[in-house]
């Protein structure tokens, strides 16, 4: 069935609701008005207020109820509304989430999906459009997943319900109603950890997650048109990271990109390239190029495009490794 | 053992002013009459200006904004009854304070229309920039205040949220802090029934949020936040109160959300007409006008050549708004007070193409 990514995410959450009954989703007005973006549409009705909680307006108490939920024995969702807000849990995530089966040997886990709105592009007010996977990245012992298709969104998000650590699992707004593409009706997963080759080439890899990978596609089209082969690799997910499949393709093109929407400095990007200079330093032709937000604050909605990186510069920055 | 009872508590709800328009005379403030029509004319005007935006926000001139229709006695109210000197910490809800305190329409519009310039605000005006992350003004009312008595500057600090915002641990850190610190803040919650979707009783098992006071140790208060007088008189008290460093006062001031709560909104969702056509017969404006007619103030002329003055008024600020330009790379600008070499390199290389 052709889906867009709301759609998908909507569709997994239902059919892995049904099979497993300690999922429960929470949140800010993900019940009754099935979450700002609709999300969680239909689910209060279906499973009643005990599995779809509208929480009390604080992230931290969200955060915390859902650690211990999770060590009690369910799976809890709970949803930050935006990723922007996520600060008052975030000692929660550190504290707890990373580390509870770590300093109990592993007789406590704590298995829940954390629902993240990011990404900007969408014209919304401060604070609506940070993407922050870095600073979960730092965390040992969080898990991120970054899906870019309503495909990916369903299956990634099948496999987090049944992972047994916390996944910290990223919705791209931007291509929340972007596109709609083929998503099976029937459950299967896509595993967390393992990256996809979007589309296979020979002289530059172009690496990228999220939003970033669709807005790539584009020029990367423009760039094989002016005789540039680009191999283009989605990460999926970020930890665990797919430095197996990043480094065949380096090793491969010898020249490597990397677009994320994050700000540059320490940005996932910096981590990539780090572990390109360990593993295939004597591959490279060209020097790794990072396309990024700049270091600053995401704009406001009128200036906002000057901050994302856009085709146009993920077009230059291919066309400068690839003559480089 | 003996039981005894170590703490009781109460919270007083006050209403001057009816549904009807119908005033209790021993409550009367007695104010003069050129601020009743102060209260009034900035009341219309805040509804014309938000009717309008809501219009802008639909055909694309404006983007996400969050209406304040039904919760003006709120905003007016408190913000007259604030000395110029008292400090102000809106949320999205009370920009139109902005404008009380001397910036124009069309100023206050440049930030809901995408420029952070809207919240470039000249400290003589005494308004903190709004806040959006929810709760998280509320200590800053608490630090600011404690800057200007260090600062020997008798101000009060007026800080405002909704009843979601309540829940939120920053609320209670700044109240606890409030309460040792006897600072002189004025937490104004407008209880408009809803947090987006989310009801008021689902926010709290507390019969009131006023009483949330008590347990920090200071009075808490609740009023009908759509009578102007009332909201009026209870803040005046509680600001003179912080001023002559008797600490602070939570006020929770009942009112309704009568429009979406942003525009992404839609509230058929989540609450009844019936629920809404309640509130609309307690409209903070309509009973004011009643009872400004009684007065002999108000007339049907009256009314007329004000809604011509603040159409006009509104007219031109969304002009002026929409004519605003500024320079893009300002997003580079005041990131730190000197640009690092790095950041000016990424500009450079940002405005290159
Ligand atoms: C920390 C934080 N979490 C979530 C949000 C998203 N959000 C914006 S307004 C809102 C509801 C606020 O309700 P309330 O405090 O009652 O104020 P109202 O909007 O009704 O005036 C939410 C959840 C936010 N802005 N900040």
């Amino acid at each position: 069935m052709k889906m867009n990514m709301v759609e998908a995410i909507n569709r997994c959450l239902n059919q892995e609701m049904e099979r497993d009954k300690t999922i429960a989703v929470m949140g800010e007005d993900v019940g009754v008005d099935g979450g700002v973006f609709r999300v969680t549409d239909g689910l209060y009705a279906k499973y009643g207020r005990e599995r779809v909680i509208d929480t009390p307006l604080s992230e931290s108490g969200i955060i915390g109820t859902a650690v211990g939920m999770a060590a009690l024995g369910m799976r809890p969702v709970p949803e930050i509304q935006f990723q922007g807000f996520e600060y008052n849990a975030y000692h929660h995530f550190v504290q707890h989430c990373a580390r509870l089966r770590n300093r109990t040997r592993g007789s406590f886990t704590c298995p829940m999906v954390v629902r993240l709105p990011a990404t900007g592009g969408i014209k919304a007010l401060e604070h609506h459009s940070e993407s922050l996977e870095t600073i979960y990245a730092h965390i040992a012992g969080l898990k991120i997943v970054y899906p870019s298709s309503p495909y990916e969104a369903k299956g990634l998000l099948a496999a987090a319900l049944s992972d047994e650590d916390t996944v910290m699992y990223f919705e791209p707004k931007r291509l929340y109603r972007a596109f709609k593409e083929e998503v099976p009706e029937e459950r299967y997963t896509i595993p967390i950890g393992k990256a996809h080759t979007v589309k296979e080439g020979n002289d530059v890899t172009l690496i990228s997650w999220g939003a970033m990978t669709y807005i790539s596609k584009d020029a990367i089209a423009e760039a094989e048109k002016a005789g540039v082969s680009v191999e283009h690799i989605d990460l999926r997910s970020l930890a665990p990271c797919d430095w197996e499949s990043i480094s065949n393709s380096v090793k491969k093109t010898g020249r490597c990109v990397i677009v994320h929407e994050a700000v540059k400095t320490m940005g996932f990007g910096a981590e990539i390239m780090a572990r390109i200079m360990e593993k295939d330093f004597l591959s490279l032709e060209a020097p790794v190029k990072r396309i990024t937000a700049w270091d600053i604050t995401v704009p406001y909605p009128k200036l906002e495009d000057y901050y994302f990186p856009d085709k146009k510069r993920i077009l230059k920055g291919i066309i400068e490794t690839a003559k480089f | 053992m003996p039981v005894t009872k170590v703490f009781e508590g109460k919270v007083d709800y006050i209403q001057i002013l009816d549904k009807d328009g119908k005033i209790d005379s021993a409550l009367d403030p007695k104010l003069p009459s050129e601020l009743l029509e102060k209260m009034y004319r900035y009341m219309v005007l805040a509804r014309a200006w938000d009717k309008k935006n809501l219009v802008l926000q639909r055909t694309g001139r404006m983007y996400t904004y969050a209406p304040v229709e039904g919760q003006e006695a709120i905003v007016i109210g408190s913000g007259l009854a604030a000395a110029p000197t008292d400090w102000v910490f809106p949320t999205y809800r009370e920009t139109f304070l902005y404008h009380m305190r001397g910036a124009s329409l069309g100023e206050l519009n440049v930030g809901w229309m995408g420029w952070e310039d809207g919240l470039k605000i000249d400290q003589k005006m005494c308004c903190f920039p709004l806040a959006i992350p929810i709760a998280t003004q509320f200590a800053h009312a608490v630090g600011g205040a404690y800057a200007l008595k260090l600062r020997g500057i008798n101000s009060a600090a007026l800080v405002y949220g909704g009843d979601g915002s309540t829940s939120e641990g920053d609320f209670h850190d700044a109240l606890n802090f409030a309460g040792v610190w006897n600072s002189g803040v004025v937490f104004v919650v407008s209880n408009n029934q809803f947090a987006i979707s989310v009801p008021r009783k689902w926010q709290t098992k507390s019969e009131t949020i006023a009483q949330k006071a008590l347990a920090y140790g200071f009075k808490g208060v609740q009023v009908d936040g759509n009578d102007i007088l009332a909201v009026y008189s209870v803040i005046k008290e509680a600001a003179n109160k912080a001023r002559e460093g008797h600490g602070p006062t939570l006020i929770e001031a009942i009112t309704f959300r009568m429009g979406p709560h942003t525009t992404a909104d839609d509230p058929k969702k989540y609450r009844s007409e019936e629920e809404v056509a309640y509130w609309r017969e307690r409209d903070p404006i309509t009973r004011f006008q009643i009872y400004l007619k009684g007065k002999g103030i108000w007339t049907q002329e009256y009314e007329q050549k004000l809604q011509t003055e603040c159409s006009a008024l509104v007219e031109e600020g969304v002009a002026k708004a929409e004519g605003f330009k500024a320079d893009p790379k300002n997003i580079f600008k005041f990131v730190f007070k000197d640009m690092t070499k790095d950041l000016e390199e990424q500009m450079n290389e940002c405005f290159s193409q």
